[in-house]
């Protein structure tokens, strides 16, 4: 402490007007990067509550930052996935093997541990759903459902592990997010710069809400109907391809289900059909990154267990 | 002292407590995540030496690769943690006014269980009694030992880059 000691602060306690410039001095001192001439000003003049013209300067000052998905925290994409995980959970049922589970579990957490994004607000959780269709989905922060459609497509474990490490792919990008329409991003963050000494008072809950609900079915809707653009798949395919090959699996893995899964999808069908690329113009730009692919290698004991864990879906 | 000053003297506090963090020359950071968990060495199957709670504080010792290597101020603890887990960000757990007109600016601070949060959530659930939450909350549950994936990994026959 060299500019001032514990004494002589003690000396300045109850002189708030004194120590309203201290603050001021010392914001200005450490906090260079963030002092706006509006928030220098406000804190001076700060009580516990915000009037309404300071409400309109923060609200200013946040609109005046540009807004994106990039700008909710963890903990903000974590409500999000939780919601979003609950509309696709109305869409199938869990498919309630806890062998079956547990195994796509401890294989998902490894690969999300050789992600660019291993730790999240929630961390990364992964459920089977009893479905035929063949369909994964992830939700922003790291709720990951793949089908038991899908899990058929899988002929080994490094299959299974490509499908995971594709959805891992759209949770580090944060796909999800970015399919909330960029109005309700800036209302929803202006909102926490006004809103945020306080519990939410009716008015704001109510379009606060309002906004959360249409952000989830902006993700939903992408997800479940019209699908990720054709970029974003690609930019998932990579990252995949990266996971697999930082674990020790082998990348063609991703390739190998693919194909499985050119001859399983109908061309009308609501799944992977309807909302992603064809197979074939996937294993395309694949084989782009990692050359022609033979078929995968599949060790003993990784085989083994890969069957007594999803032999029977 | 009266609330104004009570404040103020809060917000003061906090700054000296940055500037001693700043006059040892190091730079403070927080824990984003639910969990954030430390380790001895900079990997997921190094051994855990402590868990530390959203918005706890930690100094950078130094970093490697996406690896931050963190003490825990007033404590002897030192570490490893990913660096997915820390924000240069100061999380406010319980936002004080004061501490809004800064959050406004979005660079210094991020207040936590604001915006989409908890009680958001429970009001989109009223509106949508259709939706079920109860393996959202199981599905969190699911908890994976690192002995879990230690295992997996050698019977598998996998070899992580960098020990994963």
């Amino acid at each position: 402490m060299t500019i001032l000691n514990r004494p002589q602060l003690w000396s300045f306690a109850g002189k708030s007007a004194v120590i309203g410039l201290g603050v001021m001095f010392l914001f200005v001192v450490f906090f260079p990067g963030c002092a706006t001439t509006d928030a220098i000003i406000g804190i001076g003049v700060s009580s516990d509550l915000i009037t309404e013209a300071q409400g309109e300067s923060i609200s200013k000052s946040t609109k005046a930052v540009a807004r994106s998905f990039a700008d909710f925290t963890p903990e903000q994409e974590y409500y999000v996935g939780r919601s979003v995980g609950a509309v696709i959970l109305n869409k199938y049922r869990p498919y309630n093997s806890a062998k079956a589970n547990d195994y796509i579990n401890i294989l998902g957490q490894i690969l999300s541990k050789a992600s660019d994004m291993p730790e999240t607000f929630g961390g990364y959780h992964f459920l089977i759903q009893d479905s035929d269709e063949v369909n994964a989905l992830a939700a922003p922060g790291g709720l990951i459902f793949i089908t038991r459609g899908m899990l058929r497509c899988c002929q080994h474990e490094d299959a299974v592990a490509a499908v995971l490490a594709h959805e891992i792919g759209h949770v580090q990008a944060k796909h999800g997010l970015q399919a909330i329409k960029k109005s309700r991003i800036t209302f929803a963050l202006t909102t926490i710069g006004i809103e945020a000494a306080k519990t939410f008072g009716g008015e704001e809950l109510a379009e606060l809400t309002e906004t959360f609900e249409s952000s989830i079915s902006d993700i939903t809707a992408t997800l479940v109907n019209n699908g990720y653009s054709r970029n974003f798949e690609r930019d998932a395919d990579k990252a995949a391809v990266t996971i697999l090959k930082r674990v020790g699996y082998d990348p063609k893995g991703l390739v190998d289900m693919l194909r499985v899964m050119r001859k399983k999808l109908k061309p009308e069908g609501l799944d992977f059909a309807k909302t992603h690329p064809s197979p074939a113009s996937r294993i395309a730009d694949i084989q782009k990154i990692i050359g022609e692919t033979t078929s995968v290698i599949r060790p003993k004991t990784r085989q083994a267990r890969f069957i007594a864990a999803l032999g029977n879906i | 002292m009266n609330k104004l000053t009570m404040s103020l003297f809060t917000f003061l506090l906090i700054c000296l407590t940055g500037l001693a963090a700043l006059a040892a020359g190091r730079q403070m950071m927080s824990v984003q995540v639910k969990k954030g968990v430390v380790r001895l060495a900079p990997s997921f199957l190094s051994r855990i030496v402590t868990e530390l709670a959203y918005g706890d504080r930690v100094y950078v010792r130094e970093e490697k690769g996406s690896w931050t290597g963190v003490g825990v101020s007033g404590s002897a603890v030192e570490g490893w943690m990913h660096s997915s887990a820390l924000t240069p960000k100061k999380i406010v757990l319980k936002a004080g006014s004061e501490n809004v007109e800064v959050a406004a600016s979005g660079e210094e601070l991020a207040l936590a269980g604001k915006g989409f949060n908890q009680q958001v959530e429970s009001e989109f659930r009223a509106k949508n009694s259709n939706l079920d939450f109860t393996w959202i909350d199981k599905m969190e549950k699911f908890v994976v030992s690192q002995k879990q994936m230690k295992q997996f990994l050698k019977e598998g026959d996998l070899s992580p880059e960098g020990g994963s």
